[in-house]
């Protein structure tokens, strides 16, 4: 078992340098990596080297960040609420991560400084933590934690709606579904810096938890009784997803399917454990959200494909075939 | 110098009344039975003791400590239990499963060491479930479940054994089998036992002392063969039994229902 591990380990692990690297090289200006990254390790601000770390570097390291935090989460969520159906926004924490974005696009404070943008996402995060606690309550159940997610993420919908219904400015509201769309373009080091705080905060609340999480398996009782905590778990929980996935959504919109469908891929290999899938799942978001925005440039359309688009539809069909699966084996 | 007392619980759920006035004690190297008709109490009473549910009044002490004061992680090292329903939620393997219970006895970070190892495979075969390890639990049948379960409280090791309908679903050989290890336990380990059970021949026979529940009380405790009598089975469960005797105990079966009490 200690060996399979080690070689899923490995696995995943090259597999998130290959995607990396790949990521890397993918774009309209063609250079040699390496030859960029010793300009730029130098201080010589060639072409090749300013778009390489201006442009190419930011972006697949956002990638990772993105990938990996929803990937975890949502490992997290499925261990937290026993249900493989789960994913990083079933608390609302995406859902109120967009609307403040939205707002602050409503507002018009986006052209006002860049970082508007991320920061309304952030301040949306925490706000929807807040308002999961007020309604559900401090020591609140799996159920009434879904239940007030679910209206959570409701509200925050029909405040998103709201602002697109009154927005005075169709470019404006354009502007907003596209950001909601999801996407990795044109992202900088700012980005880069703003979420990579939070989302190592979030990462670290979140990987705590293996052990807990696995004692859940056998239900909330048997695991109090090992001596788990469970109201610390769920606090850690709710805090490392919003911490992580707020500052995803902030700077990159909402991409779906990731921190659903990686969980469930990973899962067998890790022999169901949920404690080990917490790693594994970070890894595996990385590389699939490294891959899907690779996909993204490479697939020639008119208007950029958006990275939200693209994980959606790949996302929704592989989810369909799941629960085709699923349904079978129940037969 | 009982390991367990509990003296004047009471609990409500809303305004019903779940236990009233209760007292119980468990000391080391017995089994005491929980019995009682379904609704008693008796599950509500095992939660008690490991702090799933705190008492509304009365005084929990373990050890002579009282309970509330004792740190969750340092409980779990001391007293396992199994409770009642039987959720597993991811298909792990039944090694896995066992695995868990070593959970009070390693740090955040540890990975299980020769001594979980050797804990772990005590349990599964004490149990009877070595072979089962590399199964996953999805695949088991229920009473096979059932005994990796017991296998994964007894791989805690630990010093107090709170079971709630530990044979439910066994066949009646694993029954058997599992009410032996408990008594051997206790016996020949000086571990504290303390099991709900609805098979009267099986606390007749198996435990030192029975606490028969009915509707949140205790109606009486003692030795079996005080507590199985006539009147209380009648008072309680509204049964009629029959009795029997053998060299090495005696029996209790069920015969008929009293019309309602």
């Amino acid at each position: 078992m200690k060996k399979n591990s080690a070689v899923l380990y490995a696995v995943l692990l090259a597999g998130l340098a290959g995607a990396f690297l790949f990521s890397l090289g993918i774009g309209e200006m063609k250079f040699s990596l390496a030859g960029a990254l010793a300009d730029w390790l130098s201080g010589r601000m060639s072409e090749a080297a300013v778009v390489f770390s201006e442009i190419r570097l930011p972006r697949a390291i956002l990638a990772v960040l993105v990938g990996a935090s929803l990937g975890l989460s949502g490992a997290a969520m499925q261990g937290l609420l026993r249900n493989p159906l789960a994913e990083p926004g079933v608390l609302g924490v995406t859902g109120g991560a967009a609307l403040g974005a939205v707002l602050v696009f409503y507002a018009g404070g986006a052209s006002v400084f860049g970082m508007a943008l991320p920061l309304g996402g952030m301040a949306g995060a925490f706000v929807s933590v807040w308002a999961l606690y007020f309604f559900a309550g401090l020591t609140a159940g799996v159920q009434t934690l879904i239940l007030a997610g679910i209206a959570l993420n409701t509200l925050a919908f029909a405040g998103t709606s709201l602002a697109l219904n009154l927005s005075s400015n169709p470019y404006a509201a354009l502007e907003i579904v596209f950001w909601q769309m999801g996407s990795l373009s044109d992202r900088s080091f700012e980005h880069v810096w703003l979420a990579l705080p939070f989302v190592l905060a979030g990462w670290g609340l979140l990987l705590w938890n293996g052990r807990a999480l696995d004692a859940l398996t056998l239900g909330e009782e048997t695991a109090a009784s090992l001596g788990i905590s469970l109201k610390a778990l769920r606090r850690r929980l709710v805090w490392g997803t919003a911490l992580a996935v707020g500052a995803s959504v902030s700077v990159c919109g909402s991409i779906g399917f990731v921190g659903l469908v990686v969980p469930h891929l990973l899962r067998p290999w890790v022999g169901q454990e949920p404690g080990k899938l917490l790693k594994a799942s970070a890894l595996g978001g990385a590389i699939l959200l490294l891959v899907a925005d690779s996909a993204v440039r490479l697939i020639p359309s008119l208007n950029e494909l958006k990275l939200g688009v693209v994980t959606s539809l790949v996302g929704a069909p592989f989810f369909i075939y799941l629960i085709m699966k699923m349904r079978r084996s129940l037969l | 110098m009982s390991t367990l007392v509990a003296s004047d619980l009471c609990f409500s759920f809303g305004d019903r009344p779940v236990l009233e006035d209760v007292r119980f004690d468990l000391a080391p190297g017995e089994v005491v039975g929980l019995i009682g008709p379904n609704g008693a109490g008796k599950s509500t009473l095992m939660k008690m003791f490991v702090r799933l549910l705190e008492p509304s009044t009365g005084s929990l002490l373990f050890d002579g400590k009282p309970l509330s004061g004792i740190p969750p992680g340092t409980l779990a090292r001391q007293m396992a239990y199994l409770p009642q329903s039987q959720e597993i939620y991811w298909p792990l393997t039944a090694g896995k499963v066992v695995a868990l219970g070593r959970i009070p006895h390693l740090a955040p970070w540890e990975s299980l060491g020769p001594e979980d190892e050797e804990a772990i495979a005590e349990a599964m075969r004490a149990t009877d479930t070595l072979h089962l390890a590399g199964r996953p639990v999805d695949q088991l049948a229920g009473g096979e479940q059932r005994l990796v379960l017991i296998a994964r409280l007894l791989a805690s090791a630990p010093s107090v054994i709170l079971a709630d309908e530990p044979v439910m679903g066994l066949d009646p050989c694993h029954e058997l089998q599992v009410m032996e290890l408990f008594r051997d336990l206790a016996v020949r380990k000086g571990k504290s036992v303390a099991v709900v059970l609805h098979n009267l021949t099986l606390a007749a026979r198996f435990c030192d002392r029975i606490f028969l529940m009915h509707r949140g009380k205790i109606l009486t405790a003692g030795a079996p063969d005080l507590v199985l009598r006539e009147e209380y089975l009648r008072e309680s469960y509204g049964i009629e039994a029959r009795y029997g005797r053998e060299k090495d105990g005696f029996y209790v079966i069920p015969w008929k229902r009293i019309g309602t009490i």
